[in-house]
């Protein structure tokens, strides 16, 4: 503050005012430098920040839990208010889902049936591993969640992540306790996708906004509002059939998906473990592996 | 006469307590609210203490404490690393050089100045972040974002001079 009271500030103080302004140029070339190593080598910089993440888990886990707490107590609150009204559409949800319960178990025998015929092998998910989400941030540029499960867990690079109502990403960076997932709203975030009804495979791309957008259609297909979509399994690291969304707009600027998940609402998600030996079928597999492509 | 030990330690305490405060924020920053799209437009906290500091005690907030600052909010909110570093230290080089201009004035020109400042660092940022992707990433939360921040601002900064007459006064 009072740096020119002493004689000797008089003389050091521009020298003193030289080193901080080199520093300082110093540090804005570091994080340059910090921005191009991010640019060519994703890899090492995913590692390093999954490590550190790692570092800082146990502090995000810990107080991440009374804000949890707070908004069950919220939520709670809320829907006990609501409660007769709740109580209804759920009697009648339920007589519905009775309905599709039957449709259901009708096509899972039809389906079992058909199987044996074509002598199919489902690769089905070997594995859920749950985990709760401890950080959820980014801003406006980066849509990603942190999970309080690690390596140590079974997390593995590549793995889906989901809730209960459908996909919500896919796990980019694992330490040891700790893992960080890219939603599938972020620019950077590409799935291989199916649509439902039509089976048209496409790629659902992130763009930072809260609807992905489908891309890479094949020519002359046209997708109509309210068709489902669903992961095609293409690839290999995710299973097939996962929810995803629903096309809520077609138009010149691309056709919006709508997912299924409101990944701020969530608080507990399932990893799951599906890509860790997709690539080593098992024996029995691998021999009795029909000319059949899975869907 | 030399003061004690427990002296000094305290001195130093408090001295560390803006940096400490600010990585705080950087912490708190990426929590999970659980409320809807908030996470997308949540206030950039640690921009309000950089920018307060630098003010008030640059003495205490010197620009490799800013640089680690902007790098734990890269590392945490997953955004590519050394974004924020940048912006956080281009917010500090502008309050550092306009600071005879900012100290000792009121709390509203204080935050006008927080607003013309965080606009550059708003627009700086999204010029680095469509530069690091290859496209023009939507502006929109963005926007919301820094609106949000400059909304925080009187909060925080009225938290932080309440500190500073506590516990920063005496020396």
């Amino acid at each position: 503050m009072n740096e020119n009271l002493r004689p000797v500030n008089r003389i050091a103080a521009p020298i003193k005012g030289l080193a901080h302004r080199f520093a300082y140029l110093g540090l804005i070339v570091a994080a340059f430098g910090l921005m191009m190593l991010g640019k060519a080598d994703t890899v090492t910089v995913e590692r390093f920040r999954a490590q550190a993440t790692d570092a800082f888990a146990p502090i995000l886990d810990a107080v991440s839990r009374p804000i949890a707490t707070v908004n069950e107590i919220v939520t709670e609150a809320r829907e006990l208010a609501a409660l007769r009204v709740e109580n209804a559409r759920l009697r009648e949800e339920r007589a519905r889902l009775l309905q599709w319960q039957a449709a259901g178990r009708k096509l899972e025998a039809q389906n079992a049936a058909l199987r044996d015929l074509l002598n199919f092998i489902p690769r089905e998910a070997k594995a859920f591993i749950s985990a709760r989400v401890i950080a959820d941030s980014g801003g406006a540029f980066a849509h990603s969640l942190i999970l309080n499960s690690g390596e140590r867990d079974g997390v593995r690079r590549g793995q889906a992540v989901v809730s209960g109502d459908g996909l919500i990403g896919r796990v980019i960076g694992v330490g040891s306790r700790s893992s960080r997932v890219l939603l599938i709203t972020d620019l950077n975030s590409r799935i291989p996708v199916i649509t439902e009804q039509s089976r048209t495979r496409a790629v659902l791309a992130g763009n930072n906004s809260v609807r992905p957008v489908l891309k890479h259609l094949p020519a002359g297909i046209f997708v109509v509002p309210g068709e489902r979509i669903v992961t095609s399994g293409d690839g290999g690291a995710f299973p097939a059939g996962l929810p995803v969304g629903v096309v809520v707009s077609v138009s010149d600027r691309g056709i919006g998906v709508q997912p299924f998940v409101a990944s701020d609402r969530v608080e507990y998600v399932r990893v799951v473990d599906y890509g860790a030996d997709a690539g080593v079928p098992s024996g029995r597999t691998a021999a009795a592996r029909p000319a059949v492509q899975e869907d | 006469m030399k003061p004690s030990i427990w002296l000094r330690l305290d001195h130093w305490a408090r001295r560390l307590t803006p940096f400490g405060l600010s990585l705080l924020l950087v912490v708190i920053n990426v929590l999970p609210l659980h409320i809807p799209s908030f996470a997308r437009v949540s206030p950039i906290l640690a921009m309000i203490a950089v920018y307060h500091w630098a003010i008030y005690r640059p003495d205490l907030m010197p620009a490799y404490a800013v640089f680690v600052i902007g790098f734990l909010h890269d590392l945490l909110s997953g955004v590519p690393m050394g974004i924020h570093a940048l912006v956080f230290l281009s917010v500090y080089g502008v309050v550092i050089w306009q600071r005879r201009f900012l100290v000792g004035k009121s709390f509203i020109i204080a935050w006008l100045g927080f607003a013309i400042v965080g606009t550059g660092a708003a627009v700086q940022s999204w010029v680095l972040i469509s530069a690091f992707n290859g496209t023009l990433v939507d502006p929109r939360a963005l926007v919301y974002q820094y609106a949000l921040t400059f909304g925080f601002y009187p909060i925080l900064a009225w938290a932080f001079l309440r500190w500073q007459q506590a516990f920063l006064k005496a020396e």
